[in-house]
């Protein structure tokens, strides 16, 4: 993302121009504007003319229209942003009032006004346009019959491909079926990576599957790239990591980023610092219960005693329509800061974040244990 | 390997089938216990066969390595038959016009016939199942010298048969009657598997929680240890305690000293002065023919689990699995859940031989056609069209929890074992943690639940499944999640959304 303008004042209302570069950038977009801003876009408005004489002609017309936003919409797979809202701002073709469509797409700027500017959102700009989270990993989690392709972003795991077929069994006298639909489904998994993984970006695929699957598919992908003279996968070969998986499954995900072979390789980024900060909670859960807390109404009463030292909050909390709401929880965060304690944001596209997410999205590491608050009871009713 | 070949008369006959589940056909034949002349008996056309050839037939088949007189040598053991296969709880079913009533037809085809047992052989990596069983099969006449070999190469491939393969082994297990664990005596080699991180703790668990309530405990390279009585009640004294805290019956298990390489206490009682000292009671085999045949559910709706599609000769597809209650006949129609479309049954085959009749318990091959084979997928369930099952991504069960190392809390992303189907799940809601032995509520909407506990849970899959509550149909209402390669937890479906 490219930060084009910013104009926030001390009160935090001002507006932010932003050019988003990638697919990431309009996630980030996505968590960005929140409803009843204004975002001013360039956009297409059939128009109707109505000539004197009564004849109407439409025409489409490219003009730059502001909207207060009253619902988003994110697509994931095409990585488009829709924004529907009404006019706010004079236009020669659109009246004050009028509803509009405004798409965010890369390489489209826009323009974004909020009433407030909180910690959360200007930090979200921040990371947004910081040019060195940047790297991009495939993966491929198979098992016999299933295979997901993946493209985990620092802060998106997007499902390029699912490969579901069946294979039959190895029955007595009758192997060929079995070994013809393993041969018809690495086909189906090595055409997928060709297609959807761009090797002049990604820096590394990792293939990942319980027992022999991913040898074998490996194997096997690099014969058909000799046979077929495949540059691409040849030239690539070394970008390859075979990780193990217990499961063909997206969760495994959380499995492989956890590997440490492929920490290693992935030295910092996101998504593996999550599944980390995941794994510590569920570690203190075992140990010492009574320092690790997930619920809102838990962690808001550990942090009143300052016991908060590692804050997990999904993003998703954040999109909330309820102000209010939001309002609280940037206030935790900005508090959890203050008293020194450490927030991660979970993207809720990972694997890890749509754990947090189910596990009401915020949960927290305490630094002394608070027994008390076992005895309080997590009212809920959803 | 030291196979000898002295060992004949084989007391009954043993098929090797896939995922190490062995088909092990109980009893004997009686002849004409039961006759064909009942009136309105619609599928018994002049093709069909007398109980007693058919039985025949099959026993041929098993056989086919060894002289056909070892069908007249049989046990003179008491016939578990018809009398087990009583119905539990009447549950009003919709019959269909112009059914037989599955009970009567079921003596009928099967009442003069050995009964067959579905048997597992699980255990630690290099306990030796594979050389049991393989020197088992041999004893029996199953497997000839040329296949001996092939054995022989096939242990090598078992060796990885770790914690990447317990999927493989649950669906094994989901369709056994009873099963064989086989443990290592060997000093050092016993408390490997045996500790946490072995197999044998979670294969006994995994069984147990799958229903299987008979087991054979197989106290395997007795060779090893010289024969040590000390070493077997160290043995017994430990699994004993173990299993029983597993919900195993005292009068269940039964443990066997005995060495898979040397042959000893297999097929025949045992040769070696060392054990005989001590040893009188008997030998792997008798253990085996001794199992109870469980009962069969043959008069409530049919129900088929489907573990493998594939493509037949002739027309249509054929999917092969286990018949978990009621019976299906060719020609009729059935429901392929959870999609729910009608497929027709073209015919059955059973260990290759066709057949008209398939009951619950069985493992057939049901060719279905008026059905693309893409629609059918490992893990659906084919059911009676007048009495299908409920669809759901959403269930309560009560689980319980094994010796895991994170702590199940809500949102907590599992693998959802349910017969041979696999699927992605979440645990959505802690409900209440039960009191392990009373089940009583012991808290209500606990924070987490740690290891060995009891509690109620709410579950959702990530695509829906067709489950039955365990009150209705055991088989289908039993359940295993698994996570990061553990099985963390078994489960019984109490309630369906």
């Amino acid at each position: 993302m490219k930060l084009l303008h910013k104009n926030v004042d001390k009160d935090g209302r001002g507006t932010i121009t932003l050019m988003p570069e990638e697919a990431e950038d309009i996630w980030h977009a996505y968590n960005l504007i929140s409803i009843r801003d204004n975002v001013r876009g360039s956009t297409i408005r059939k128009v109707q003319n109505e000539s004197a004489t009564g004849s109407s002609t439409s025409n489409r017309v490219r003009t730059i229209l502001t909207i207060n936003v009253e619902n988003i919409d994110f697509d994931t797979q095409a990585c488009m942003l829709r924004l529907k809202g009404r006019n706010v701002e004079e236009n020669q073709y659109v009246k004050m009032g009028a509803y509009h469509t405004l798409d965010l797409e890369v390489n489209r700027k826009f323009t974004l006004s909020k009433a407030e500017w909180d910690s959360v959102s200007l930090e979200r700009v921040d990371m947004a346009c910081d040019p060195t989270q940047n790297a991009d990993v495939a993966a491929v989690v198979m098992q016999e019959g299933l295979a997901h392709i993946c493209l985990i972003t620092s802060s998106m795991t997007l499902v390029r491909a699912k490969i579901d077929q069946t294979i039959p069994r190895k029955r007595k006298g009758n192997v060929q079926q079995h070994e013809k639909g393993l041969q018809r489904f690495f086909e189906s998994v090595m055409q997928g990576i060709l297609r959807h993984i761009n090797f002049d970006i990604v820096k590394c695929v990792l293939v990942a599957s319980p027992g022999f699957v991913k040898d074998q598919f490996f194997e096997y992908m690099f014969n058909q790239a000799v046979k077929t003279d495949n540059k691409v996968l040849l030239e690539n070969k070394g970008k390859f990591l075979l990780v193990h998986a217990s499961s063909g499954f997206k969760h495994s995900l959380r499995e492989i980023l956890a590997d440490p072979a492929v920490v290693t390789k992935m030295v910092d980024t996101k998504a593996s610092g999550e599944v980390r900060a995941m794994e510590a909670f569920y570690q203190m859960l075992q140990t010492e219960p009574a320092k690790a807390f997930y619920g809102p109404k838990h962690v808001m009463m550990a942090n009143e005693a300052q016991a908060i030292e590692t804050l997990l909050i999904s993003d998703n909390v954040f999109r909330c329509q309820d102000v209010m709401q939001r309002k609280q929880y940037v206030a935790l965060v900005d508090s959890v800061r203050e008293s020194g304690g450490e927030v991660k944001i979970f993207s809720s596209l990972h694997v890890s974040g749509e754990q947090l997410d189910q596990l009401t999205g915020i949960a927290a590491i305490l630094r002394f244990p608070m027994p008390e608050l076992e005895d309080e009871n997590e009212d809920e009713n959803d | 390997m030291g196979i000898r070949s002295e060992v004949s008369s084989p007391p009954i006959v043993v098929v090797p089938a896939s995922v190490k589940t062995v088909a092990v056909t109980k009893g004997f034949d009686i002849k004409g216990s039961k006759d064909s002349s009942k009136p309105n008996s619609r599928d018994l056309s002049p093709r069909s066969i007398s109980p007693v050839t058919e039985s025949k037939n099959i026993v041929e088949n098993l056989s086919s390595d060894t002289n056909a007189s070892e069908k007249k040598i049989l046990p003179e053991k008491q016939e578990k038959t018809t009398e087990d296969i009583t119905d539990s709880e009447p549950t009003p079913i919709k019959v269909r016009e112009g059914a037989l009533d599955p009970k009567a037809h079921y003596e009928r085809e099967r009442g003069g016939e050995k009964e067959l047992l579905h048997m597992v052989v699980v255990g630690h990596v290099d306990a030796g199942k594979s050389t049991l069983m393989g020197h088992l099969l041999y004893a029996l006449g199953q497997v000839n010298k040329r296949l001996m070999h092939k054995y022989e190469q096939e242990m090598l491939l078992d060796a990885p048969g770790h914690r990447d393969f317990i999927p493989n082994m649950i669906c094994g297990a989901s369709r056994a009657d009873v099963a064989l664990l086989v443990v290592d005596a060997t000093r050092g080699e016993f408390e490997t598997g045996f500790e946490s991180g072995g197999q044998t703790r979670e294969h006994a668990l995994l069984v147990r929680s799958l229903g299987v309530s008979q087991l054979a405990v197989a106290v395997n390279k007795m060779d090893n240890v010289g024969w040590s009585q000390d070493r077997f009640s160290e043995v017994v004294s430990k699994l004993g305690t173990f299993l029983r805290q597993a919900g195993f019956r005292d009068g269940d298990i039964t443990f066997v000293p005995c060495s898979g390489l040397a042959g000893q206490n297999l097929a025949l009682p045992p040769t070696e002065e060392a054990l005989l000292k001590w040893y009188s009671g008997p030998c792997l085999l008798d253990v085996i023919d001794n199992f109870k045949t469980p009962p069969r559910p043959v008069s409530k709706p049919f129900r088929m689990s489907v573990n493998d599609i594939f493509k037949g000769t002739g027309s249509g597809f054929c999917v092969s699995g286990r018949v978990e209650t009621g019976i299906l006949q060719a020609g009729e129609k059935v429901l392929v859940q959870p999609q729910g479309e009608l497929a027709l049954v073209k015919g059955i085959t059973m260990d290759e031989m066709p057949t008209q009749v398939t009951f619950a318990g069985d493992h057939p091959c049901v060719t279905l056609s008026g059905i693309d084979m893409q629609n059918v997928l490992v893990g659906y369930i084919l059911s009676d069209p007048a009495n299908p099952l409920a669809v759901t991504s959403r269930i309560t069960a009560r689980i319980v929890v094994f010796n895991i190392k994170v702590p199940i809390t809500r949102g907590y992303p599992v693998v959802f074992h349910h017969q041979s189907l696999l699927e992605p799940a979440v645990v959505t809601k802690l409900i209440a943690q039960l009191n392990k032995s009373t089940g009583e509520v012991v808290k209500n909407n606990p924070r987490c639940l740690v290891k060995n506990s009891n509690a109620t849970v709410e579950i959702e899959t990530a695509h829906p499944i067709c489950v039955e509550l365990y009150r209705d149909v055991k088989e289908l209402g039993r359940f295993m999640l698994r996570s990061g390669g553990l099985t963390i937890a078994a489960g019984l479906v109490t309630k369906i959304h």
